[in-house]
């Protein structure tokens, strides 16, 4: 036999006991040539496209599971930011956008469509601005729908007006949504990537051809097995056994979103690596860090952990796949990672050791129930907190903050399925009102002068 | 005509008849089988099985629900994955 015994088991095992799994085929679509003045033929184009190649994913993606064993846990489509495409359009057309889409997602059996959004981070064009206002009835009149934002950049800076604008809209989202649900699908970012393949962030940017097909590896659960199998291993070691495994789930990954690509007749666009959690045992990634050595994520040693985590995946998956892409770092997610929400019942983790942790991973700020009588001002400092962050190290960050009416610090939220269960984290009481509605921007940082 | 690999493992609790009901099955599908190799791993019977299905009118997924009849009467558990994961992980 070609192969040894072992190596077979290495990857049977992955599969049957590690949680090995594509985490989303996500295909880009342009809807660019979707536009009309007329909103009815623009709606119907839309649906008409958005269904037609749903369809087909759903259906390519399950002779694929198939045939390589590897579940593909979510078909999820992006489109090009709404707010561009109803430029033309009445003052109502971003929602009507939005319920075609979402109606298309159901048609098709798509469980989530992003694009919802607009790129803002140097100033907001009269469309971006309905968008923005319109985000509230949005998330709450539909439900496959996911918005985004990009309200800062590395070489533009940070739009606060569009900052400040947010904290009360996340206040108004979740007023109107159970326990702030709506909240958990709606992303802002600095640096936001045109080829993310995760949702609520996903979008299919304008430097993106027609279609593209975006692939999101997940391997928590993986990377956890071989790290418990090398317990005594100095972290040069460590690091080195993560990265052979980060290079065998991403090629595993490069070959699934090729062929699929293939199949369907379009560009295959890229692999994301990210290591995505979920709260299966095991499945974790906070339950990596504290196989590494930390007893509980959050204690000191937490950001160095991470840092070598992420490093050794970005090797590894750097020499397995041309195509790296999209956000690829390590997702802390808080609710929807079983370990991240242990620790912040035992008190080892705080929103600012969150915020430390995101310097050296991606993508930020995710998942974190917040009190409902947060001010508004301190939703937005927290924002543009995170944002500046990626916009001063070059790299992508994103909030996904949920304020939860009626709760306060400690309280108990459960968003159900793959969203998880949460604690209500603990948030600073002291103001930063009169900076943030300073507005403005803030300037692109220097990019020389490193430290 | 080329041929179209794929493995079959099987893991469960060693007992009669294993290799003899996976044989059968693939067999009545006209699947070929190339190579097999087993041992005991860490207490359990493992098998793989490298059968060519370019013979087959069977897909993957017909071969999956033959096996997860056999899964449940026998306890085990039984993968069916194309050859190219594995070229993809394990070789460069």
């Amino acid at each position: 036999m070609e192969y040894s015994l072992d190596e077979v088991m290495e990857t049977v095992r992955m599969t049957l006991y590690h949680n090995f799994d594509i985490r989303t085929v996500t295909l880009g679509i342009n809807l660019k040539d979707c536009i009309d003045t007329d909103i009815e033929i623009f709606k119907s184009n839309v649906y008409d496209k958005v269904t037609e190649y749903g369809k087909r994913l759903v259906y390519e993606a399950g002779k694929i599971e198939d045939k390589y064993g590897v579940p593909i846990i979510n078909k999820r489509i992006s489109v090009t930011p709404v707010s561009l495409i109803v430029e033309s359009c009445k003052e109502d057309a971003p929602l009507e956008i939005a319920k075609i889409l979402d109606r298309a997602a159901r048609d098709a059996n798509i469980d989530f469509i992003g694009g919802y959004g607009a790129l803002v981070q140097k100033g907001m064009t009269r469309s971006d601005s309905r968008l923005i206002d319109s985000l509230p009835e949005m998330l709450s009149s539909t439900e496959r729908v996911c918005a985004f934002l990009n309200v800062g950049s590395t070489v533009s800076g940070m739009n606060m007006d569009a900052i400040i604008k947010l904290g009360n809209i996340l206040k108004d989202i979740a007023s109107r949504t159970d326990n702030g649900i709506g909240c958990t699908k709606f992303a802002v970012f600095s640096n936001a990537p045109e080829d993310n393949p995760f949702m609520a962030g996903a979008f299919h940017g304008i430097g993106e051809p027609d279609f593209s097909l975006n692939i999101g590896i997940s391997g928590p659960g993986v990377v956890r097995s071989v790290v418990e199998k090398n317990r005594e291993c100095d972290l040069t070691a460590l690091s080195e056994v993560i990265k052979r495994t980060a290079f065998k789930i991403t090629r595993a990954g490069e070959l699934i979103g090729r062929e699929l690509a293939s199949n369907m007749e379009v560009p295959f666009g890229i692999v994301d690596i990210s290591l995505a959690s979920t709260n299966k045992v095991g499945d974790s990634v906070a339950g990596i860090v504290e196989m590494m050595g930390i007893e509980r994520i959050g204690a000191p040693g937490s950001t160095a952990a991470l840092a070598l985590l992420i490093d050794a995946v970005k090797k590894g998956g750097a020499m397995a796949s041309g195509n790296v892409g999209g956000l690829s770092g390590t997702f802390i997610p808080v609710s929807e990672d079983s370990g991240m929400n242990e620790a912040v019942r035992s008190g080892a983790l705080s929103i600012e050791k969150l915020e430390a942790l995101t310097a050296v991973c991606s993508v930020g700020l995710d998942m974190i129930a917040i009190p409902g009588d947060t001010p508004a001002e301190t939703i937005s400092a927290i924002i543009a907190d995170e944002l500046s962050i990626g916009v001063v190290n070059g790299k992508t960050t994103g909030v996904r903050l949920i304020p939860v009416p009626g709760k306060i610090a400690g309280d108990y939220v459960n968003f159900g399925g793959l969203l998880g269960e949460t604690y209500v984290m603990d948030i600073s009481k002291f103001s930063s009102r009169d900076f943030i509605l300073r507005g403005g921007r803030m300037p692109a940082p220097i990019t020389s002068m490193r430290n | 005509m080329p041929k179209d690999l794929v493995f079959i493992t099987v893991i469960g609790k060693d007992q009669k008849g294993i290799i003899a009901r996976i044989s059968n099955a693939v067999f009545k599908h006209n699947i070929n089988i190339e190579d097999l190799n087993q041992k005991v791993m860490d207490g359990y019977f493992v098998m793989t099985m490298l059968a060519d299905m370019a013979d087959s009118r069977a897909s993957i997924g017909d071969i999956k629900k033959e096996f997860a009849e056999i899964e449940k009467q026998m306890d085990l558990k039984i993968q069916v994955q194309h050859e190219n994961i594995f070229k993809a992980m394990h070789r460069v």
